[in-house]
């Protein structure tokens, strides 16, 4: 899709403090000088072409349940099978391929720590390869949020 | 730790807020929780920091962004936070962790997500950040990110019934 001003100004002016009002979309609608229904068409034209993921909230796994950074040594041959056995468990939400020797990195968050290790020991028995993990000690809090540019 | 209606709610709200125009009417009548309700328990939990921030979520790499690395030091423990305090000055970065190393095979302590248009344009990044943090001593590795195998917000409290 080709991308209006108005669409980056949607993009880069709300990634933060979306207002916590009964209509959020007119709130952004007025700040823009368009309609809420013109704001709704947009995003959801957006979130169809993949652009945008969705309006919601973004968590501190730290503080809703227990999570870590794993990586796999896996041989590149098997990496896509290894990554779909991995995504096959819902508590994990990143998975990337990194160019790397560790080349299949994830996050795992679970509801609590038994959780947590039985995933991981499911991960190395059923790929034979060792689950390397990395759980976060200190979150600098960056999180600016993306500019985009036309 | 969270409580069971603390639970209820992120379960139900993770996915995304519905685009219309009570978005939080509309998601209360599943929860049955008046919208006045829900915004204020939404409110609750940005207070108490379980909730980072609330908006639009990018898909960063289709919107242009495509040369992303996750860069890595073996920082002295006792540098960190002042490093740590540092790359808040840097606009190509989108989060910084302290992480545990995994000894032997992995003894990197510090975790930068470092993104630009273009490979030499993040690797630029990179090496500017190490330069201006004084890292250059410090054992680093760059690890552009190829397939995405999967990329949405955690799913939390998915066996609890709505």
């Amino acid at each position: 899709m080709v991308l209006t001003p108005l669409d980056y100004r949607l993009l880069n002016e709300f990634q933060h403090d979306l207002p916590l009002t009964p209509q959020p979309y007119l709130a952004m609608a007025q700040q823009l000088g368009i309609t809420e229904e013109e704001v709704l068409e947009r995003l959801r034209l957006m979130m169809q072409a993949g652009l945008i993921s969705r309006v919601g909230v973004v968590l501190h796994p730290r503080r809703v349940g227990i999570s870590t950074l794993a990586a796999m040594r896996t041989p590149p041959e098997q990496l896509a099978t290894l990554a779909a056995l991995v995504n096959g468990f819902a508590e994990v939400n990143h998975n990337y391929e990194r160019e790397h020797e560790f080349n299949l990195w994830f996050v795992i968050t679970a509801a609590n720590p038994t959780r947590l290790e039985q995933i991981i020991r499911e991960i190395e028995q059923q790929s034979s390869l060792k689950v390397y993990t990395m759980p976060m000690e200190e979150d600098f809090h960056i999180d600016l949020g993306f500019n985009f540019r036309q | 730790m969270l409580t069971e209606p603390e639970q209820r709610l992120i379960a139900a709200i993770q996915n995304g807020f519905p685009l219309s125009s009570r978005p939080f009417h509309e998601m209360g009548l599943a929860l049955g929780l008046s919208e006045t309700e829900l915004l204020t328990q939404l409110q609750d939990l940005q207070n108490k920091g379980v909730i980072k921030r609330i908006g639009v979520v990018v898909h960063h790499h289709e919107l242009g962004y495509r040369a992303n690395a996750m860069v890595v030091w073996d920082l002295p423990d006792q540098m960190v936070q002042d490093v740590g305090a540092k790359i808040r000055s840097f606009d190509f970065v989108s989060l910084c962790y302290l992480r545990r190393r995994c000894l032997p095979e992995w003894s990197y302590n510090f975790y930068c997500m470092i993104h630009g248009h273009k490979r030499e344009e993040t690797l630029q990044h990179a090496d500017l950040l190490t330069q201006e943090c004084g890292l250059t001593p410090f054992p680093r590795q760059v690890l552009f990110s190829r397939r995405r195998f999967k990329q949405y917000g955690a799913h939390y409290f998915n066996n609890i019934s709505t």
